[in-house]
């Protein structure tokens, strides 16, 4: 009954104890998920394998392709990481609306992609960031797109033996607008009835790039194609702000009525929420533009 | 002239809770406890053919209890005796207690309860209550003529208001630990309790003992809001079977999930309104009728009908009124006691009510409301004259002065993507049981001196957080003319105190305050003399002088009730209250935030004004999260919200900034002008809040909660050109 | 496993299953309950202790994860100040999320006090969020935290 726990106190120690044979290990990072799985017995691994201690996995790092920020970054670190904030207010946004404070010193951003919920927060905002996540094996490492890698419904592409390494945030384009809205069930500590983030480039007037992805609106993280298409290239006047809002929640998301609220509700808000952050993203608690 | 009525005295549970040194009940151990746990229904309805068995669970490892175990009756006694103590037979309700189980630790109980396997034939259950044949209490309220009163009415307007269940959720969840017998045959009970003779009464009927022989002590217990009223008596049966069959102590502490899927919570309502009004939009004549849903058992709703019934058509003069009401069975786990019993429900509908005549006539809903409020030598719906402390007026005019919503354009066209709104209600709330149920309960306390001269009080009243010790140490205090430092409060224990009745229906500090008043007074001209109290008293007591004083509840002169009839006093006195609540409400999200909220109440003398501003905010705030955030659905019988992180309640950034004025009209019959305050916040947190949604957004809302999704809808309906 | 740690300063070796939570560590294999179990699944705050001087929910951390690590409950020193603030702003009713609360508004004041800012009521309530309270509507509560930072140690 009682799984067999690891506790890694290296990057290797980590592999090893994944590398090895029989029943898969679930990963333990800041056990925001996984603790509450365990104790409802919802979950009842053969092993677990506890990375917390795992120095390899912490910490933000500036490359020449963008930022790298460890698996084991928790939400309290991303959003009082001056890097971070003025890289990807997106991420911090997202970060200051999960749970409250103590899940922000707990739960991490490894943990967000592997448990893989359709709810978790911080998905959406790496999806619309173009985010790559770095995972890695005894094999060696390689590196997948966010949106690619979280595949299903709590479904990732980790093989049973990668541990997720570290998350690369791309630089961003010289005018950027970042936009990010929860909705959730109280002003805190709360799960979302959805999320939107939405990461818009512009040249000039007219927008040149759109990556925007949605959360707890469908079975995993959504991209949201429609929108990206019906803004590229176009200036954002208030009607498109409108129109597309309303296509992309009539064709991108794939709502459904569950214990926190209605598909009918989620579609609307999500239109609604969607329009009023393209067209005033001052308003609303979006980022300022980097 | 008070010294320490007004005050604001230093509370005595304080120290250890802001330590952590404060014992709850999960906090307690006794040497070769084990530890409880329940085998339950996985169906709404059905017949228990047998619970099987697995034979791979060594069974000698635990103690299982079944209904053939239980020495006494196999009945909870509660108001009625209908719920069994384990159902053997018929399934009643999802989760229905059918085996208990003890173990030495946990992991041995949860193997063994996942190796009992009830086998039950489900049978149809009945989940609407329209629907339902049976009825656990009818009751009917006549006055006057309404039939021909509402032919008579210049206008006339209906309604129809319903409101979901809501979950007490205090922040401990429901606990005890039953001792075995000692070598007196007396069985004790510890635990998170709010009424520990009734306690005591379920424990004789099912473990066939005397009063005597059974002892329940109430351990710091950690919020109640009547969810430990009546469910704590099922838990201790619970508990004492097993450790009665164990022979060792058991603990039966829940975890949340238990706690919230199968403890009771507010009864569901739908209230009916037929109302007419003069040309001046003066209340001619009220017809309404209640529904409530009270599950699978009588529980206490009978009780919580009775209040909700005759709170149904408010502080509101109106010579012609009919009230009717029901509540019935279903297959619903059962619901019973929260904060205010039937009020909030009521007085939910009757304020909508008002605010719809309102709108319809173009008259101010203050307006309204100022004209209607019931004044001194009014009669109430029952008949009742009200002869002193109608503060009524009085919170009308504060409010108004506080927050100008006498002059607020309510339901003024608004433009903007966040809508802000103000919305007002007005109600009172009934001190102590109703009609002649103080007179038959008798509270009693007991008031003594020890060698050094301090007063202890004895008393079943129960600290649960509204401030029990300290209102108690402040009556004690002035009655005996000592410092509030020479009054002790003995732990509630019914080896050790009086039966001064359960801690409910605001009435420890009108009721048995007033009794410890009275002993008070008398044990003080016992002592007599004068100089410091403590000396005075040693004095007394080395003399051998009487130092104990028992006092009773005496039933205040004139006071008559008909329970037949539904007729007179329903209620010693009343409280009254008005609150503005302000909102903000976002046309995206249709999430409504309440930024601030008003009250003007009058709950006579303010013993310790600083706890009644603690139960107000606290109340409201559960008002608040009633009228639109707290959701309670089921599913074939469960409740869905059966997590703490499904079942929400407003945190620290969703409550808004209370202001809170305490008017105060005496009441000659409570201690030092005293009534009673504990549920009346409940009752007008709804109301206020769903008529700032009126204003902000220009619908009329008649369910709660009113939550996003309800919103939504219904602004669609009003604006189809925003579907998509 | 061995776990090392130190807790409201003492240092203390135990043998414990790495998975146990360090709300059982310390409530029931050590008898400090003073910290509280309000929900299990990091919802109410009841069980807010500091490790290495940040909120957690005990509920959440295995035991394995404190190793090495410094734990300080509701027992421990340097709550002096807030439980006063608690007292006189009758910010404690029912007392259980009580204990969790105080944790947070340390946490939250020292924080102030840190970084010099202003200690603000909607910044406490932010702060204070992931702490659950039923009895007082949080306005004692918020007035007690906002006491607790402005005062000077």
């Amino acid at each position: 009954m009682t799984p067999e726990v690891t506790v890694a106190r290296s990057l290797d120690e980590a592999l090893a104890a994944l590398a090895r044979d029989g029943a898969a290990a679930h990963v333990l990072a800041g056990g925001t998920d996984l603790m509450v799985e365990l104790r409802t017995g919802r979950t009842r691994p053969e092993r677990v394998v506890d990375v917390w201690k795992v120095g390899e996995l912490r910490g933000v790092r500036e490359e020449n392709e963008g930022l790298r920020l460890g698996a084991l970054s928790t939400c309290a670190e991303l959003l009082r990481d001056s890097r971070v904030a003025s890289h990807a207010p997106l991420l911090v946004a997202a970060c200051r609306e999960v749970g409250a404070e103590q899940i922000q010193a707990r739960a991490t951003l490894g943990g967000n992609l592997g448990t893989a919920s359709p709810a978790a927060d911080l998905n959406p905002a790496l999806v619309a960031l173009g985010a790559r996540v770095r995972l890695r094996s005894r094999r060696g490492a390689r590196e997948v797109a966010v949106d690619e890698f979280l595949c299903g419904y709590r479904k990732t592409l980790r093989e049973r033996d990668e541990l997720i390494e570290s998350v690369l945030v791309p630089t961003r384009p010289a005018h950027e607008r970042q936009l990010w809205r929860k909705v959730g069930t109280r002003r805190a500590q709360s799960i979302s009835k959805l999320t939107v983030a939405v990461a818009l480039a512009f040249e000039g007037a007219c927008v040149s790039a759109v990556r925007a992805a949605a959360g707890s609106v469908g079975p995993r993280t959504l991209r949201l194609a429609t929108l990206e298409r019906e803004l590229v290239g176009r200036p954002l006047s208030p009607a498109l702000c409108r129109s597309a809002a309303a296509a992309c929640a009539r064709a991108d998301i794939t709502p459904i009525d569950d214990v926190r609220s209605t598909a009918l509700y989620r579609r609307h808000a999500f239109a609604r929420v969607l329009a009023t952050l393209l067209a005033e993203p001052d308003g609303v608690p979006a980022c300022p533009p980097s | 002239m008070a010294r320490v009525v007004g005050s604001r005295l230093a509370r005595p549970d304080g120290p250890g809770k802001v330590a952590g040194t404060t014992r709850y009940v999960a906090d307690l151990h006794f040497a070769g406890e084990w530890v409880g746990g329940t085998v339950r229904a996985n169906v709404a309805r059905g017949l228990l053919e047998a619970i099987e068995r697995d034979a791979a669970f060594d069974f000698t490892r635990v103690v299982v209890v079944g209904p053939q175990d239980v020495p006494g009756a196999n009945v909870i006694e509660m108001l009625t005796l209908d719920q069994p103590a384990l159902a053997s037979r018929e399934i009643e309700h999802f989760g229905e207690p059918l085996l208990l189980v003890a173990a030495p630790d946990e992991a041995t109980l949860q193997a063994a309860l996942a190796a009992l396997r009830p086998r039950i034939t489900p049978l149809e259950p009945v989940f609407d209550p329209r629907a339902s044949t049976k009825v656990f209490k009818e009751i009917r309220i006549e006055k006057g003529d309404v039939e021909s009163a509402l032919a008579g009415a210049t206008r006339t307007f209906e309604g129809e208001y319903e409101s979901a269940s809501q979950e007490q959720l205090y922040i401990e969840p429901q606990g005890v630990i039953a001792l075995p017998p000692d070598e007196n045959g007396v069985v004790t009970v510890h635990g998170s309790l709010q009424c520990p003779y009734y306690v005591q009464k379920t424990l004789v009927r099912a473990l066939g003992l005397p009063a005597e022989k059974v002892r329940v002590v109430q351990e710091a217990t950690g919020g109640g809001f009547g969810g430990k009223e009546d469910y704590p008596s099922i838990l201790a049966t619970h508990a004492a079977l097993l450790a009665r069959k164990a022979g060792r102590p058991v603990r039966m502490i829940y975890d949340r999930h238990e706690d919230l899927a199968f403890t009771p919570k507010r009864h569901p309502s739908r209230v009916r309104i037929r109302s007419g009004v003069d040309g001046e939009g003066r209340l001619l004549a009220l017809d309404i009728d209640v529904l409530f849903d009270g599950g699978a058992y009588t529980t206490l709703s009978p009780v919580v009908l009775s209040r909700g019934c005759i709170h149904a058509a408010g502080p509101y003069r109106c010579e012609h009124v009919r009230i009717h009401g029901r509540a019935v069975a279903t297959n619903h786990v059962p619901y019973g006691a929260f904060r205010g019993f039937g009020a909030p429900q009521t007085c939910f509908a009757i304020e909508r009510h008002m605010d719809h005549i309102a709108a319809e006539l173009g008259l101010h809903p203050f307006e309204l409301r100022r004209r209607n409020a019931l004044r001194l030598g009014d009669r109430t719906a029952t008949g009742q004259l009200l002869k002193e402390s109608v503060g009524a007026q009085a919170v009308l005019e504060r409010i108004a002065q506080r927050t100008h919503i006498d002059t607020h354009p309510w339901r003024a066209p608004k433009t903007t993507r966040k809508r802000r709104g103000l919305g007002m209600s007005f109600f009172f709330h009934g001190a102590g049981f109703t009609g002649a149920g103080e007179t038959m309960l008798h509270a009693r306390i007991a008031l003594e001196l020890d060698a050094e001269g301090r007063a202890l009080v004895r008393s079943a009243s129960t600290e649960f957080g509204q401030g029990t010790e300290t209102l108690f140490k402040a009556i004690a205090a002035e009655a005996l003319g000592c410092e509030p430092d020479d009054v002790l409060v003995a732990q509630p224990d019914t080896h050790a105190v009086p039966n001064s009745g359960p801690t409910v229906a605001s009435r420890t500090c009108m009721i048995v305050g007033g009794v410890l008043a009275r002993a008070g007074r008398e044990l003080a001209a016992r002592i007599g003399g004068n100089g410091p109290f403590r000396e005075r008293a040693r004095a007394f007591v080395r003399s051998g002088g009487d130092s104990r004083v028992e006092a009773t509840y005496q039933t205040p002169a004139g006071l008559e009730w008909d329970d037949k009839a539904y007729r007179g006093d329903a209620y010693p006195a009343y409280g009254w209250a008005a609150d503005v609540a302000e909102v903000e409400v976002d046309l995206d999200t249709f999430d409504v935030r309440v930024v601030r909220f008003w009250s003007a109440v009058d709950c006579g003398t303010a013993i310790q004004p600083q706890l009644v501003v603690g139960q107000f905010e606290g109340g409201s705030l559960q008002a608040v999260g009633f009228a639109q955030l707290e959701v309670v659905t089921t599913r074939d019988g469960r409740f869905q919200q059966d997590r703490m992180a499904t079942c929400i309640i407003p945190t620290a950034l969703d409550a808004p900034d209370f202001t809170t004025d305490l008017v105060e009209v005496p009441f000659s019959g409570g201690p030092f002008g005293a009534k009673g305050v504990g549920e009346m916040p409940m009752d007008g947190g709804a109301p206020a809040v769903l008529a700032a949604i009126e204003d902000a957004l220009g619908l009329h809302v008649t369910r709660i909660p009113a939550t996003p999704e309800h919103l939504l809808e219904l602004w669609l309906a009003a604006h189809p050109e925003e579907r998509l | 496993m061995k776990l090392q740690f130190t807790l409201n300063g003492e240092r203390l070796e135990l043998d414990v299953e790495p998975l146990r939570r360090l709300l059982d560590v310390v409530r029931d294999d050590l008898a400090l309950t003073g910290t509280k179990e309000g929900c299990g699944e990091g919802e109410c705050g009841a069980c807010s202790v500091l490790v290495d001087g940040v909120v957690v929910n005990s509920c959440l951390v295995p035991a394995s994860q404190v190793d090495g690590c410094e734990v300080v409950t509701i027992e421990g020193a340097g709550f002096e100040r807030v439980r006063q603030c608690f007292l006189e702003q009758g910010a404690a009713q029912c007392g259980i999320c009580t204990p969790g609360m105080i944790v947070m508004t340390r946490a939250w004041a020292e924080r102030c006090r840190r970084e010099g800012r202003e200690p603000g009521l909607d910044d406490a309530r932010t702060a204070l969020a992931g702490n659950l309270c039923r009895c007082t509507g949080y306005g004692a509560i918020l007035r007690a935290a906002l006491d607790a930072a402005k005062e000077r140690p």
